[in-house]
């Protein structure tokens, strides 16, 4: 059987290296070998698929999972998901979670002096379309402060989680919001080097996105690694 | 070409998002092959337990076929088997699946491979995610895996191989240190 083609590799500049000395968690945890190169084997072009039907009414509207609405602003989040190629990524899984309009977690691990909102879980999940393209609704999270340095805090994101075609297109990454002053301050979205690359994990106002009288709309697309070379057809 | 999209950290609060009951067991009454545990803990640079890690599989099915359009192997596929699952560790560092032992898959060219579970793993203090590959210790077939030949030192190599546990089930352990001493193999791809 002929080998198939293999992915890109990691773009310069665009992925944090392991250890990241200004952001401190990273001093204990990043491996200090250099990693192996691995050849890209079936193991590696394959991963899990994802069926639609996995998902419930309200996964993709973060307000509309308990009895009452989250406090907040709500807004709506849009996007598509392509490779470097520009190819729609479709049916693939995105998850995503984030803190309430407060900048408060409900996870038991989170101790700030926030309060929690009863009608707030702030996790969800989406299926992409046959265009690539994901939309979900939710509130605007708050930023919130972590003991990484005196005074710091993080700025206001959402976490996303997707997987790709394939074991080596998953990607783990967080979301910023326009504008925001605490974008230049924070060290997790300063561990990626390149400043063009960084700019791509801040979305955009979108009024196309925004619903009239409803909710503003922000958009993000995700570029996921593409094919070194295309794949032969069937 | 368009830029990639950066890797962010997992950050310690992804539970409510990434995780659903039994996404730790692979396999259901009419799975074939040989059930078999993995168990195992996340220790950090100190030695110390990592609570906040999240570790995923991907395998392949006993026959060594892959749930995925692109593996056209003349191999059976496993309805009760996808290959996926989850789980994250616990205040000890641990974390445990319920799967069974892959068939072989091909390499490139015309290698064979050992059977290995592909692993990655997220948490708190990682930027981006660390790949290794969980191969069993008594497999005849590690010695012409073209994998592990790319790691050159014994000691190394052997962060790769799951430990049988003494007892009656297929219980392999296979611990995943991030740092130092003793430090896993961790690939890029």
């Amino acid at each position: 059987m002929a080998d198939s083609p293999e992915y890109r590799r990691e773009e310069p500049g665009a992925q944090p290296p392991a250890l990241h000395l200004a952001y401190a968690s990273t001093v204990k945890r990043a491996p200090q070998q250099q990693p192996i190169r691995l050849p890209h084997t079936l193991s590696e072009i394959t991963g899990p698929t994802w069926d639609r039907g996995i998902l419930r009414p309200s996964d993709d509207d973060l307000t509309r999972q308990h009895k009452g609405a989250p406090l907040g602003e709500r807004i709506i989040v849009s996007g598509r998901v392509i490779d470097e190629d520009g190819r729609p990524v479709p049916g693939t899984l995105i998850e995503i979670w984030q803190a309430n309009a407060c900048g408060r977690y409900i996870h038991p691990k989170d101790r700030h002096d926030a309060p929690l909102d009863p009608n707030f879980t702030g996790a969800g999940r989406v299926v992409t379309d046959d265009e690539g393209r994901y939309r979900f609704v939710t509130i605007k999270p708050g930023a919130y402060p972590w003991r990484n340095h005196p005074n710091a805090w993080r700025p206001a994101h959402i976490h996303l989680s997707l997987f790709g075609p394939a074991f080596v297109t998953r990607l783990v990454t967080q979301m910023y919001f326009p504008g925001d002053p605490l974008i230049p301050l924070d060290p997790i979205l300063g561990g990626v080097p390149d400043p063009a690359a960084r700019q791509r994990l801040v979305s955009s106002f979108d009024l196309e996105t925004t619903r009239p009288e409803w909710a503003l709309g922000y958009r993000f697309d995700i570029v996921l690694r593409g094919r070194a070379q295309t794949p032969p057809l069937g | 070409m368009t830029g990639q999209t950066p890797s962010q950290t997992v950050g310690p609060f992804f539970h409510d998002s990434l995780s659903w009951p039994g996404a730790e067991t692979l396999v259901g009454p009419d799975t074939k092959g040989e059930r078999i545990e993995i168990v195992g803990r996340v220790l950090d640079g100190d030695g110390a337990p990592v609570p906040d890690a999240l570790i995923e599989i991907w395998q392949a099915n006993a026959a060594g076929r892959y749930a995925h359009p692109e593996d056209g192997q003349i191999k059976p596929i496993d309805p009760a088997f996808r290959g996926f699952g989850r789980c994250a560790s616990d205040v000890e560092g641990r974390f445990r699946f319920a799967t069974i032992r892959p068939g072989r898959v091909p390499g490139r060219g015309n290698a064979l491979q050992a059977p290995h579970i592909n692993l990655g793993l997220f948490a708190r203090g990682l930027l981006r995610r660390l790949v290794t590959r969980i191969y069993f210790e008594d497999a005849a077939e590690n010695t012409e895996d073209p994998v592990l030949a790319l790691v050159q030192d014994p000691a190394r190599r052997a962060t790769l191989l799951a430990r049988r546990v003494a007892g009656d089930g297929a219980v392999y352990r296979f611990d995943i240190v991030l740092q130092g001493n003793g430090e896993t193999v961790f690939f890029e791809c």
